[in-house]
């Protein structure tokens, strides 16, 4: 485990601390993630599949130097899941050395097979239970779960701590730093987000989405890297099932270096257009003249950005006259 | 901090009064919140309010407006002003639609239909059984009435669907740690075993009501249906659409002693326009169907089907949407006449896509429905017992 840093002291610095860890955050994020940490509160956060929810997580885990515990959620997800399991294979072991052995006393047998060590782990209670500086617990995707599952939740998010019926309850040694993600298919329980601090992460805009091309992409050079994001930024304005979300914009990127792709020409794009959007009629709807004509659209966005920011780099020069 | 956590208490009665829900504990979290940042940088103290204040996306544009108004310099721009008509029409979009524009309920004000619901006077055998088979259409203003609340008694509980979730019951697994328990007290029963049993959950409902002017004379009727089917489930999610697609789930749910038609009313802006079934459906499918089609959703769609869109739109809109619930029913008043055969372009384009096709023109066709849909399998991947309406006189 990497060493244990303390909590930043300030929002900037914890968003300096994101960015060293290759997450590149705006002030709103920064700022409910600073107050979850400072206030020992779970931070909810939502957003389209493929904002960076998870990447959060991810970098808070690398930037505090904590472990991560990770529980992916799903529909039917229970507390053998979650929580913690009796190991029944070792139980029923441990019922036919009982017997081997003549001493099967009923009430001694009934304490002696839900002890501790028959117990499997969890990520919840092993996110309590966690020895050394408090871990990162990444509740992802909880709108998958069923409600039961969110009631169950409270407890734990309100008092760090669980109830195992043979054993009695378990106290966090210290309140895990809890991180949840939805991807808000389903409304979360009001008591729940009651509880935790919320944040809304919307796709990034253009600049904050070049500059984490920039820093995830570090093979692409910058004039590519401005064409690819000006056009998945001109590809989220239309109307389609599912928008490319960050993710797919940096597999896209990555995936243009692969083909040592130094310009964006509609060919290209037609070709892989299958990385940015995972859904058949949305290709279809967009292959062709739309991607034409949103690589036109984004290639003078692309000027106008270098412009108002820095340089214009050459190659938007060349590219918007061709 | 006096003041400021007085400011506060009133900034969060400012929040809920534009429809925020904000938690009795909201202020207190607020004064905590930016005990930790530095107040005196706007943006700072702003995201901190908003973190503790937000709930939902929806209300962030609400937030970020209030805020300016309540913490606005007083010299500046800033108002105190009463902001609620901002709240609602940040969130609902242009409300103020007159009721001049209401031309799409027959009958008279909607206020009237209200009280006669209040007198009806207690129906006969024989009265009921003629309104029972009575075409919504030729319905009088009284029997609109008498017929809303032989609408309420029907029951809707469609048949439940098995979850993930494992229970205690008699099913196909068995269940460890209570057996193990039991064998540590040495009170297994080798002939019946603990088991476990998938759960069963209720269904979502999902409707979708076409109210173009083709569909005026049902409109009514089938408005107090969906309120119906509101007030008696838990979750139903309804719609109505002409040329653009409007939620109404929230008007429905009552508040007591308005009409939620009137409600309905002031919401819906395209009343008794032309329908355009498949980009209507692309918008559902686009904009609505990832958060209302979870837990095996059976859709309702009402319309008869006169479409002015382009068939292939509505092809693939309507596969689209058939594969993304457990049931799609089609549901059309037209299918009350002996005569009629689904021939326009548009519901061609759609039937293949459609599990049941049934009619809604009066009371006796929707005691069916509320019968067929409270009887369906548990599991309905397969698409089996599908209920086909030819429209010459019910197959069923």
């Amino acid at each position: 485990m990497p060493d244990a840093r303390p909590i930043p002291s300030s929002i900037g610095e914890l968003q300096s601390m994101l960015v060293r860890e290759e997450y590149v955050s705006d002030r709103a994020l920064a700022t409910s993630l600073f107050l979850g940490l400072r206030l020992q509160r779970p931070v909810l956060l939502e957003g389209e599949a493929g904002v960076g929810k998870t990447e959060v997580a991810k970098a808070i885990s690398a930037a505090l130097g904590r472990d991560l515990i990770r529980m992916q959620c799903y529909e039917g997800l229970d507390v053998s899941q979650a929580v913690y399991e009796w190991n029944y294979s070792r139980q029923i072991l441990e019922i036919q050395m009982m017997r081997a052995s003549g001493e099967m006393d009923r009430r001694v047998a009934a304490k002696d097979l839900f002890r501790r060590e028959f117990l499997t782990e969890r990520p919840l209670l092993r996110a309590l239970e966690h020895v050394g500086p408090a871990p990162v617990l990444l509740i992802d995707e909880l709108d998958r779960a069923d409600e039961e599952f969110e009631g169950y939740l409270l407890e734990m998010l309100s008092d760090y701590q669980v109830t195992i019926p043979e054993l009695g309850t378990v106290k966090a040694l210290q309140p895990p730093i809890v991180l949840i993600t939805s991807n808000r298919t389903r409304e979360l329980h009001d008591a729940l987000k009651r509880r935790c601090l919320y944040c809304w992460i919307d796709y990034p805009d253009f600049r904050k989405e070049f500059q984490i091309v920039q820093t995830k992409v570090p093979g692409a050079s910058r004039a590519l890297s401005e064409q690819a994001t000006a056009f998945v930024q001109e590809l989220r304005s239309a109307e389609l099932y599912k928008a490319a979300g960050v993710s797919e914009t940096l597999d896209w990127v990555a995936a243009l270096v692969a083909l040592d792709e130094d310009l964006l020409t509609p060919k290209r794009i037609d070709e892989t257009l299958g990385i940015l959007l995972k859904n058949q009629e949305d290709i279809q709807a967009v292959r062709g003249e739309p991607v034409k004509a949103m690589l036109d659209r984004a290639r003078h966005r692309g000027v106008r950005m270098s412009y108002a920011g820095q340089e214009p780099t050459t190659a938007w020069a060349t590219s918007s006259k061709t | 901090m006096g003041h400021l956590l007085e400011n506060l208490t009133h900034f969060a009665r400012l929040l809920r009064s534009l429809g925020l829900s904000v938690p009795s504990t909201g202020t207190i979290d607020a004064a905590r919140a930016v005990q930790h940042v530095d107040i005196g940088v706007r943006d700072e103290f702003r995201f901190a309010l908003r973190a503790v204040f937000v709930r939902r996306p929806e209300d962030l544009a609400v937030f970020d407006a209030a805020f300016r108004g309540f913490w606005g310099r007083p010299s500046g721009t800033g108002t105190r002003l009463d902001l609620r008509p901002l709240g609602s029409e940040l969130r609902l979009g242009d409300p103020e639609v007159e009721m001049e524009s209401l031309s799409g309920l027959p009958a008279g004000e909607p206020q009237d239909g209200e009280e006669q619901v209040e007198r009806v006077r207690i129906s006969t055998y024989s009265d009921r059984e003629v309104l029972r088979e009575k075409d919504f259409k030729n319905l009088t203003a009284e029997e609109t009435a008498q017929a809303v609340r032989l609408l309420t008694e029907l029951r809707w509980r469609p048949a439940p669907r098995k979850t993930m979730r494992w229970v205690r019951g008699r099913g196909p697994l068995a269940d460890p740690r209570r057996l193990l328990a039991r064998i540590a007290r040495r009170e297994v029963d080798p002939e019946a075993p603990p088991m476990r049993a998938r759960k069963k959950a209720p269904r979502d409902l999902v409707l979708l009501c076409d109210i173009s002017g083709s569909m005026e004379r049902y409109t009514r009727m089938l408005l107090w249906f969906a309120c119906c089917l509101t007030g008696s489930l838990h979750r139903v999610e309804s719609f109505v659409f002409a040329t653009r697609l409007t939620r109404i789930t929230k008007r429905l749910r009552g508040r007591p002693g308005r009409n939620p038609l009137q409600e309905i009313a002031r919401l819906v802006p395209d009343w008794s326009g032309g329908t355009r079934i498949g980009e209507v459906l692309r918008s559902f499918n686009v904009n609505w169907a990832r958060r209302v089609l979870g837990h095996g959703a059976v859709v309702l769609v009402v319309s008869d089907g006169w479409d002015r869109g382009n068939p292939s739109a509505m092809r693939r809109e309507v596969s689209r949407l058939q594969r993304s619930c457990d049931r799609l029913v089609w549901l059309t008043p037209l299918l009350g006449s002996p005569e009629y055969r689904p021939l326009t372009r548009g519901l061609q384009a759609a039937l293949p896509f459609v599990d049941d096709f049934l009619p809604v023109h009066n009371l006796a066709s929707l005691e069916r429905l509320a019968t067929h849909l409270n009887t369906l399998p548990t599991d309905l991947r397969s698409r089996s017992g599908r209920a086909w309406d030819t429209g010459s006189g019910g197959v069923w």
